[in-house]
């Protein structure tokens, strides 16, 4: 252990903070923006993911989170390369996989995988189940021969707590829950070691959702996953991750141990968005002080210059609208993109409980 | 013409008193599987400057409870029961008068902005269209200045440019602002919301909770707050009713049904939800976190419920027979308050006395 500030809890091993899964350095996700009309001329981008750095431990639950719009479910894509980086690189286990060709991209396709949104679009409602699962053995060539095939599928089913003897059914006879965890189990079919969930629990109520979140936290300590939990729920992300990445306009702005994010958020975006979740409890409800945000997030396709959170962000000063921030650490391996830190004599941003 | 603006010496523009009253609510619909009893015995009431919510999981009814409210049902729903709103029932209404009360007494905002508005029509038109309906506004003219005022209030940035624009060219938050807007336009004394902040970003959200316990306070509108969030219910509510499976389980203040919930379905439900924050263990480091406590299997179908406690089936209590064959009526539990806290269950005293998730 080189004593860098890995967070050891529980019953999770001890980890080397340097062991990345998966680098970003530089990432960008740009769309053309055309003119309308023949020419269809570019006209200007929108800047989905617009310069990321991030580093997914091996191992790890990292929670991604932002609002609609700031490019987090684009990020956990480009991770994937399932768009296509416009600029910077993405590496995966030492790879950079922006320039595999499209054999290595099937054995990426292996490793890294992706849990969706909504499990009803996401499966093929005139397969089984039992086929839906076998699909990715298939391709990848695994567990070759029907029987061992149908015998993969039910470990899987049994793995996420389905009736094995379910395999035979259709999306439609599921419950919501039932099918996210069939989501999970083909996601999980080829013995991935990263894994993706964009919102996976997004569509699911609230008794259902501690159900699949309890399955998740199981399924990546067991199998020793590595996990990008991406999500708009803050408390949701809090409870699964180890540490957590805040994203605004296409950039990752604050990135910390989750329990410590929570406690202490450096980033006046982070502070904001902490402080609008609503609480469980009427007592803490009337006492915290929550810190409205003014204005929309502004388009991605015009992002302001220097700081992108300066046209909303209550303490901005002199250099926000003059200098880009980048992600400094504030301590202890916690990194702000704000020109807060680092100001002698300014209103101590840490001030601020939510 | 009366002025909507809050009189300080006379206090709110819709005075005291209850605004709705609802008794024994049943919404009933023949479906090819069977009859669907969506809404079964629903009782309630809202008081001048106060927000009840109506919290519940998808398929509990608490929507449709709404819409039979309004008249807003197709044709073959039966809807049983009374809703005095200002003492006249919506019920017994014609479609002529409860269009009058639509949009004149009660405002609704519904989850998605943009089924609500209509995309080939300007902001200003769909503002004015109410105004001019119910006669709140002499002319076109001003019309368009009270439609401008509206949007002003909401807190919609350049109201007067925004009259001119379509409803694409406004984010998800400022639609919602629209929706309100209209909502408002009426000057209504009992105020509708489903869902109305589920689409929209928890910054966002901020700003419309704010928003309309602002112009609750000024103006004393009665509000109902339907929602599945818990965390919204804790912020804005003054009264809960938990619905499960077309029914209350549990009624009471906010602090009661938070602090002391007695029905298994509602501490379920709290004990399901992940806490933003962490408890700090014996070293002073965040403890670990225990799973959360998830509530088995998924809500009976409203065409085959259990004859006896409708949670009985998914219940961790489970405890005799009684439940499986008796419907537990909604009785007082412990409470602190002059409102009473009531719960559908025969153990609520019981399991008051143990924490949530224990």
């Amino acid at each position: 252990m080189n004593g860098s500030g890995a967070q050891v809890r529980g019953v999770q091993q001890v980890r080397d903070p340097q062991d990345v899964l998966v680098r970003a350095r530089g990432l960008q996700v740009h769309f053309p923006v055309r003119s309308t009309g023949l020419r269809r001329r570019r006209t200007g981008a929108v800047r989905a993911v617009d310069g990321v750095d991030l580093d997914v431990r091996r191992g790890e639950v990292l929670g991604l989170v932002g609002e609609s719009g700031c490019g987090k479910s684009t990020l956990g894509n480009a991770l994937l390369r399932l768009v296509e980086p416009t600029g910077g690189s993405v590496e995966f286990d030492g790879t950079d996989v922006t320039a595999l060709d499209r054999r290595a991209l099937r054995a990426l396709r292996r490793r890294a995988v992706m849990v969706f949104q909504d499990p009803y679009a996401s499966l093929d409602p005139r397969l089984t189940v039992g086929q839906t699962i076998a699909e990715p053995l298939q391709v990848h060539g695994l567990h070759p021969g029907a029987a061992a095939r149908a015998a993969r599928v039910a470990q899987l089913l049994e793995l996420v707590g389905v009736d094995p003897a379910a395999a035979s059914r259709y999306p439609h006879e599921f419950s919501g829950g039932q099918r996210q965890r069939v989501g999970i189990a083909r996601a999980l079919a080829g013995e991935p070691d990263f894994v993706v969930c964009d919102e996976a629990i997004a569509s699911l109520d609230v008794s259902v959702q501690a159900q699949v979140l309890n399955l998740l936290r199981s399924l990546q300590r067991r199998l020793g996953l590595t996990l990008l939990f991406v999500s708009h729920d803050l408390a949701a992300v809090r409870h699964l991750s180890d540490r957590i990445a805040v994203m605004y306009l296409g950039r990752v702005v604050e990135v910390a141990d989750a329990a410590e994010l929570s406690r202490s958020p450096q980033h006046p975006y982070t502070q904001a968005l902490l402080s609008a979740v609503p609480l469980p409890s009427p007592e803490l409800e009337r006492a915290r002080e929550r810190i409205v945000l003014t204005g929309d997030v502004p388009s991605a396709a015009r992002v302001p210059s220097g700081c992108r959170f300066r046209t909303r962000c209550r303490h901005a000063f002199a250099p926000c609208p003059e200098v880009d921030p980048a992600l400094q650490d504030v301590g202890g391996g916690h990194t702000a993109a704000c020109h807060l830190h680092g100001v002698v004599g300014l209103e101590d941003p840490r001030a601020v409980r939510t | 013409m009366t002025d909507p603006v809050t009189d300080p010496v006379t206090g709110p523009a819709h005075g005291g008193g209850t605004v709705l009253d609802v008794r024994d609510l049943r919404v009933r619909v023949d479906t090819a599987r069977g009859t669907a009893d969506i809404v079964n015995g629903l009782s309630y009431s809202v008081a001048a400057g106060e927000t009840v919510a109506v919290v519940g999981e998808s398929g509990s009814g608490k929507s449709v409870s709404v819409l039979a409210l309004l008249g807003l049902l197709p044709g073959h729903a039966r809807v049983s029961g009374t809703a005095a709103f200002r003492g006249r029932d919506l019920l017994a209404m014609s479609e002529a008068e409860l269009r009058t009360v639509r949009g004149n007494g009660i405002g609704m905002v519904f989850q998605d902005p943009m089924t609500s508005l209509n995309p080939v029509l300007t902001v200003g038109r769909q503002l004015t269209e109410g105004l001019l309906a119910h006669g709140r506004a002499g002319g076109r003219k001003a019309a368009r200045a009270r439609a401008a005022e509206l949007l002003a209030d909401v807190g919609l940035p350049d109201p007067r440019g925004a009259l001119d624009r379509y409803p694409h060219e406004l984010s998800g938050g400022m639609r919602q602002r629209v929706v309100i807007a209209i909502a408002l336009s009426g000057d209504p004394a009992l105020l509708i919301a489903d869902e109305a902040t589920t689409a929209l970003d928890v910054t966002v959200q901020a700003q419309i909770l704010e928003l309309v316990a602002g112009l609750q306070r000024e103006r004393g509108t009665g509000v109902v707050w339907i929602t599945h969030d818990l965390g919204v219910v804790a912020g804005t509510a003054d009264r809960v009713l938990v619905m499960y499976g077309g029914r209350c389980v549990e009624d009471g203040s906010v602090d009661d049904v938070f602090e002391a919930p007695a029905h298994p379905y509602t501490r379920g439900l709290l004990g399901a939800l992940p806490a933003l924050h962490d408890e700090d263990g014996a070293d002073g480091a965040p403890a670990e976190r225990p799973d959360l406590v998830a509530i088995g299997g998924t809500p009976p179908p409203p065409t085959d419920l259990p004859p006896g406690c409708v949670f009985w089936p998914r219940c961790p209590v489970r405890g005799d027979e009684r439940c499986a064959t008796e419907q537990p009526p909604l009785v007082p539990v412990r409470g602190s308050g002059p409102v009473p806290h009531r719960a559908a269950t025969f153990y609520g005293e019981r399991l008051q006395q143990t924490e949530v998730g224990a």
